[in-house]
């Protein structure tokens, strides 16, 4: 019984997931990667992108702390939390560094800061959500 | 191209070049599903070293065969005659230093190396990039996330140089456009 609800909340976050936005293909590619001999690989891209966009959000903060703000070091920041999160299929996050961008093309420091606080939030949101569908993927599959 | 392929016989190692690390992951993987041998590193530079070219003149090169110990291991249970010889290059266009284009530049001045297919992948989809790439020797150009359809594309350009017969040269410009989302 147990073993089949966990499949069943796996499945439904799965879903749910996928449909409200949060995640695209791409993750799915992720999961076809995932085999026998890498069993983990999810998990292990998933671990790379947090430790990758805590790094890349801490150097954003500092830029956008800094004066005058240097809008090329900014866009490139950006650029490579974008690709990291466009490598793992995380749609919403992926949106919302190219709206950044923009702003960061019309140097606009305004926009930029605000448009920040939307890519953290995204952020955030993603990774709590995959943290707790990947933990119970790892629950279901450990139970017998 | 009809060839009835064995798959030991077609162990192809591939360099790939991505400063990413989370890209380099997935090219690695997408490469090694494909049964190719790869070695992954950081950089344009990098990728020059361990071919054994010198950074500033590859014209004029030392050709010396050097494992550089900073690559990433290759997967050593193949055991193909190989040696390092690397069959193609896939790089990222845009990396700090030297980009996926001068080090495509740079192969292509090679005399050692010029025949090697380079593929280029970029997040962004600019023609004019693509168009000088594959212009300037590029076989493929592959839009990022790199996907396994891409990664399919490859054998027939390995095959080819594996190959005795000389195909009449076909190009494949292979931009997907994206639509944003989906």
């Amino acid at each position: 019984m147990d073993r089949n609800r966990l499949h069943n909340q796996v499945a439904s976050m799965r879903r749910s997931l996928f449909d409200q936005g949060y995640l695209d293909d791409q993750f799915i590619q992720l999961e076809e990667l995932q085999d026998d001999t890498n069993p983990n690989f999810v998990q292990e891209v998933v671990t790379l992108f947090y430790n990758d966009s805590a790094r890349l959000i801490q150097n954003i903060e500092q830029a956008l702390n800094s004066s005058p703000i240097d809008f090329c070091k900014l866009d490139d920041y950006m650029h490579q939390f974008k690709g990291s999160s466009s490598s793992i299929g995380a749609k919403k996050v992926t949106n919302e560094c190219t709206a950044f961008r923009e702003y960061c093309n019309a140097e606009n420091a305004e926009g930029c800061i605000r448009s920040f606080q939307q890519v953290k939030q995204e952020y955030a949101i993603l990774k709590r959500k995959l943290e707790v569908y990947l933990q119970t993927v790892r629950q279901a599959s450990q139970t017998a | 191209m009809g060839m009835a392929i064995d798959r030991d016989d077609t162990q192809f190692h591939v360099l790939a070049v991505d400063d990413s690390l989370i890209d380099r992951k997935l090219i690695e993987r997408l490469l090694k599903t494909s049964s190719f041998q790869v070695t992954a590193v950081d950089s344009g530079s990098k990728a020059l070293e361990f071919l054994g070219l010198n950074n500033n003149d590859a014209d004029d090169e030392e050709e010396y065969e050097q494992r550089d110990s900073n690559t990433e291991s290759v997967s050593s249970d193949e055991d193909q005659d190989l040696g390092l010889g690397v069959n193609l290059i896939i790089t990222d266009y845009c990396m700090p230093g030297m980009t996926g284009y001068d080090l495509l530049k740079k192969i292509k001045k090679s005399s050692s190396f010029k025949d090697i297919p380079v593929v280029i992948m970029s997040s962004e989809n600019i023609p004019s990039r693509i168009n000088r790439c594959l212009e300037d020797g590029a076989e493929e150009f592959f839009l990022k996330p790199v996907q396994l359809s891409d990664v399919n594309k490859l054998r027939p350009h390995l095959m080819k140089g594996r190959s005795k017969d000389i195909d009449s040269s076909h190009k494949t410009t292979s931009t997907r456009l994206i639509t944003s989302g989906n």
